[in-house]
């Protein structure tokens, strides 16, 4: 009833507007606006054009200050720095050419609207000042991909040495992340050995997996480089984390990386934002489904000495799930002896031949 | 009535233009008498057929605007009740929340229908048909059967994705880039089942449709120009039409071939894009596959896509602003060069959508290095345009004020691709809100401009009669301050490191500071998209009741306006006119009117004649 109620007042609205507008056109008939080739409206549309640039540039520039705070995710990583100071030189850069243009689209509207009798500039072309304004963009443009290759193959290059390594793993709708233990070496996984309680597919026959271990919060030292190992289980995602400037996707099949050194503890950063509550969090960036929008993790930065601490409490992946540990035993003795006949017949088959 | 009322272009007639009276010869396709379903439906006209593309066009539009509303919506107010909303949505509504899967079946949606259906065939398709044999002089295209086929393939396509909306399990919901593994995978949302499905469909048709349209177009600009049209006097629109059709013609058939390969995943066990995956409790015995192959594949069409959907836009604005500001295009020449520099690099730059998504950095190296010098042929036309308004003398049509407010909002989307090309920024803007509202000023808004522009400019030459001016005023300046409300402030968000396609962002503590402004978005997004109800409401009002138009409204040189006020099928009524010049001798010195048509010998204009010209006049 209440639809109906609504539907009936739009459609009546609709009417009124139309004879609104059908009586505008008749009083413009009548007092003649519509035979004059060029009316009052191309001057308001000409001083629209001024207000619009003056009001409009101006509440841009007010709401730009107003909300610059807010706009930059604190930084927390080397590399973010340099990032950083990139992207706002290269906006000053963006902003003169942005105002130039601008003032000369709107001032050139207003100042050569219509005139009677007067007539336009014949003017087509002009190869020097073309040549001028396609040279400058492109030295603009050149030294811009000269600094931003620079820092590019830096942060895409290969990792330092002693970097410590983790792997993150997405999965709908959560992040799944272990460490090599204390071996540093990442064991073998296999997505066909996934499972409710091996999520991550370890091999435990992989003397290398032994010592893996699985946590919920990632944690990374301070000052020290941090080689993210990234992968994904089902479809792509994208670890985004924004206060390191870190992103890269999650692909299944195909492992990706992604390297950086932290800068800021978590409780330096909480000091120096005043907010205690504050967390280095981890998004995911690339539609994955249902739960994209909460896949978060959580990034823990220690002081070097607390991340040693905490490293050394962690239980390794084969110690806290015994069972999975016993299964892969069983079958890998199987193996083992299966191997050994085949390997002793094939012993019996070459010492025979020698024989 | 308004209808009989003199327009306010006085016919001043084109200076001594040999001139057929229209009913001493009828062309001879008119003589046969056709049927309602020949003339309006099935018909072989371009005409016609451009204008099928853009109703149906501006059906799609208003779909896809209404879908930006309701996440929009959700985004603005993520805790409020949508339960209002279930008349509409149904189950889609579930205890008052709207369901995050539809969500990512909307945003998805809006996209697929806005790019495609749109921006590419409803802007494309509308006017390269309905230009192309008016401004080169050709009574059709190359083959009006092919082109009839281009529309109803559109067609076929349009009802299938309709139909998909309207699934049990959702339409497609992976994004409009329908990367795989999650398009691939019902079992990962369930818009990848029947959904995609028809999504695929749909676009194989769609695909098909282009295919036809662009060899017609093609075959047409080369072919079919009257005499005296070399290339160097052709309007800058059919420049930008032809090297369209070009572009589409190399790029879609590789998007089919993407499309294909997910066809097979899909339903038949082929693992090109699949590897290594477990999902519900199962893991799937697809090996080898790479999803990236995907998405070098899908790009491949979809950067030249957004040029596809620019540069009928650029043509237009071009032609529109040298008219209206009484003035040659500043740099002709230039202009073609630019349109072909974009076209050439378009085909080189498709890997920026893709430096974070593991690929070889050093092919993302190189990826920047092209995609940044693209930046100069985009400059250089933005630099002509504005050269273009200098010392002018400017009318400010509504297809004029649309032209500015393209430029404008070219110049201002366009900058922020210079953040987005450099790799080493696009680490931290990739996949945010930043590129949101760089690609929505860009090829979003600045193309809808661009068509909003040349409906206005070619109403007249559509149907015979102008669309209100007031209106027309009052809809652009309601759209420009409405399209910038929107999109300048979602950089912020962007900036601060939004990603797209959250269905909130309730969750993260990084993501909590712009509450406030995502609300102003919506409203003013919500408002920007009502405000387009007063150009619906001028199109089809004035599609019958409009103010008749007279042959040449707006003065100009193309030589569409040469054709009777209601053209029939074959265009001319008596011989195709030939052609003597460049279609911008605007406000020429010594010429007795500020506009000399293309069909005006030099012989007859002795006055105006430059130095080079003055041989040709004997």
């Amino acid at each position: 009833m209440i639809a109906l109620g609504i539907l009936l007042v739009l459609v009546l609205l609709l009417v009124v507007f139309g004879l609104l507008f059908r009586l505008q056109i008749l009083t413009s008939i009548f007092s003649g606006s519509l035979t004059r080739e060029i009316g009052m409206s191309n001057r308001v549309n000409a001083i629209l054009m001024i207000v619009f640039m003056v009001v409009g540039g101006g509440a841009f520039a007010w709401s730009f200050i107003d909300n610059y705070a807010k706009m930059n995710p604190p930084i927390a990583s080397i590399h973010g720095y340099a990032v950083e100071n990139m992207f706002w030189t290269t906006m000053i850069i963006l902003g003169v050419a942005f105002t130039l243009t601008h003032l000369m689209l709107f001032i050139f509207s207003y100042r050569y609207q219509h005139k009677d009798g007067r007539r336009a500039f014949f003017f087509s072309h002009n190869n020097k000042i073309e040549i001028i304004w396609t040279l400058i963009p492109a030295i603009v443009m050149a030294s811009l991909v000269f600094a931003g290759w620079k820092e590019w193959t830096k942060i895409t290059g290969p990792a330092p040495k002693d970097a410590i390594v983790l792997e993150v793993m997405g999965k709908q709708f959560n992040w799944l992340v272990r460490y090599p233990g204390r071996d540093q070496k990442l064991g073998v996984v296999n997505y066909r050995l996934i499972d409710a309680t091996n999520e991550f597919g370890f091999d435990l026959n992989d003397n290398n997996a032994m010592d893996d271990f699985t946590v919920n919060e990632i944690h990374v030292p301070k000052g020290h480089p941090v080689l993210l190992k990234i992968r994904s289980r089902d479809v792509l995602h994208g670890v985004y984390m924004p206060n390191f400037r870190v992103q890269m996707y999650a692909v299944p099949g195909m492992p990706t990386k992604f390297w950086f050194t932290p800068t800021k503890t978590t409780d330096e950063m909480r000091a120096q934002l005043g907010n205690p509550k504050f967390n280095y969090e981890l998004a995911c960036s690339q539609i994955c489904g249902r739960g994209h929008f909460a896949m978060k993790a959580i990034i823990v930065v220690d002081e070097p000495d607390d991340y040693v601490a905490w490293f050394a409490q962690q239980k390794s992946f084969a110690e806290q799930n015994p069972d999975v540990l016993a299964s892969f035993k069983q079958k890998s003795d199987k193996l083992v002896k299966s191997k050994n006949t085949d390997a002793a017949a094939v012993m019996n088959q070459t010492t025979k031949a020698s024989l | 009535m308004a209808a009989n009322i003199p327009t306010n272009a006085p016919v001043h007639g084109m200076p001594v233009v040999p001139h057929i009276e229209h009913d001493e010869h009828m062309h001879h396709d008119e003589h046969h008498e056709q049927s309602f379903l020949t003339k309006y439906i099935f018909s072989q006209d371009h005409k016609v057929i451009a204008k099928q593309f853009l109703i149906t066009g501006i059906f799609w539009a208003i779909l896809g605007g209404a879908l930006s509303s309701l996440f929009r919506i959700q985004l603005g107010w993520p805790e409020s009740t949508m339960s209002w909303l279930t008349p509409v949505l149904g189950k889609w509504v579930e205890a008052g929340k709207l369901n995050p899967e539809f969500y990512l079946a909307l945003v998805t949606m809006h996209g697929t229908i806005m790019v495609f259906f749109v921006l590419t065939a409803g802007l494309s398709g509308t006017f390269s048909n309905f230009l192309i044999p008016l401004q080169i002089g050709a009574r059709d295209m190359a083959s009006g059967f092919m082109n009839m086929l281009s529309y109803w393939f559109f067609f076929a396509s349009s009802i299938i994705m309709f139909i998909s909306i309207f699934l049990e399990t959702g339409p497609a919901s992976a994004g409009w880039t329908i990367y795989p593994p999650l398009s691939a995978l019902p079992q990962a949302i369930p818009g990848s089942g029947a959904g995609m499905t028809l999504w695929l469909v749909s676009m194989a048709l769609f695909i098909i449709s282009q295919l036809l349209g662009g060899v017609n177009y093609i075959t047409t600009v080369i072919n079919l120009r009257t005499r005296g049209m070399s290339m160097s006097k052709l309007p800058l629109t059919i420049w930008s039409f032809f090297l369209t059709a070009v572009l589409g013609l190399l790029s879609f058939p590789v998007l089919f071939s993407a499309a294909l390969l997910l066809i097979f995943d899909r339903s038949f066990g082929t693992s090109f894009f699949l590897s290594d995956i477990y999902i519900a409790g199962q893991a799937l015995s697809n090996t080898g596959g790479s999803p990236i192959l995907f998405q070098h594949l899908f790009w491949f069409l979809g950067h030249p896509e957004v040029y596809i959907v620019i540069m009928p836009a650029m043509g237009m604005v071009s032609e529109i602003l040298a008219t209206n500001s009484r003035k040659p295009i500043f740099g002709y020449r230039a202009m073609i060069g630019s349109l072909l520099g974009i076209s050439l690099l378009s085909f080189v730059v498709w890997a920026h959508h893709m430096f974070v998504t593991g690929m070889n950095p050093f092919l993302g190296s190189v990826f920047m290095f092209l995609t940044l010098i693209i930046a100069v042929p985009s400059g250089v036309k933005v630099f002509n345009w504005l050269a273009t308004l200098w010392r002018g003398n400017i009318r400010f049509t509504t297809a004029m004020l649309f032209s500015i407010g393209f430029v404008s909002l070219f110049i201002s989307g366009g900058l922020t691709g210079i953040i987005l090309g450099n790799a080493a920024l696009d680490i931290q803007m990739h996949n945010t809100y930043f590129v949101v509202a760089h690609f929505h000023l860009v090829m979003g808004s600045s193309a809808f401009f661009g068509l909003f522009a040349g409906v206005y400019h070619w109403f007249p030459k559509m149907f015979g009669r102008m669309l209100d001016e007031k209106l027309g005023y009052v809809h652009f300046w309601l759209t420009f301050i409405g399209v910038y409300l929107v999109f300048m402030p979602m950089h912020y968000v962007g900036i601060a490191g939004f990603p797209r396609r959250y269905y909130a962002f309730t969750g993260f503590d990084s993501f909590s500071q712009f509450a406030d402004l995502n609300k102003f978005i919506s409203a003013a997004a919500i408002f920007a998209f009502i405000g387009q109800f007063v150009f619906i409401f001028n199109f089809f009002y004035s599609i019958w009741r409009g103010r008749r138009a007279t042959e040449n409204p707006w003065n100009s040189n193309t030589l569409e306006w040469t054709t009777p006020i209601n053209p029939g099928h074959g265009n001319w009524p008596g011989a195709i006119p030939a052609v003597h010049r460049w279609p911008y001798d605007y406000s020429k010195p010594g010429a007795e009117k500020d506009f000399i048509p293309q069909n005006v010998p030099y012989s007859q204009t002795q006055s105006s004649n430059l130095p080079n010209e003055r041989e040709m006049a004997e």
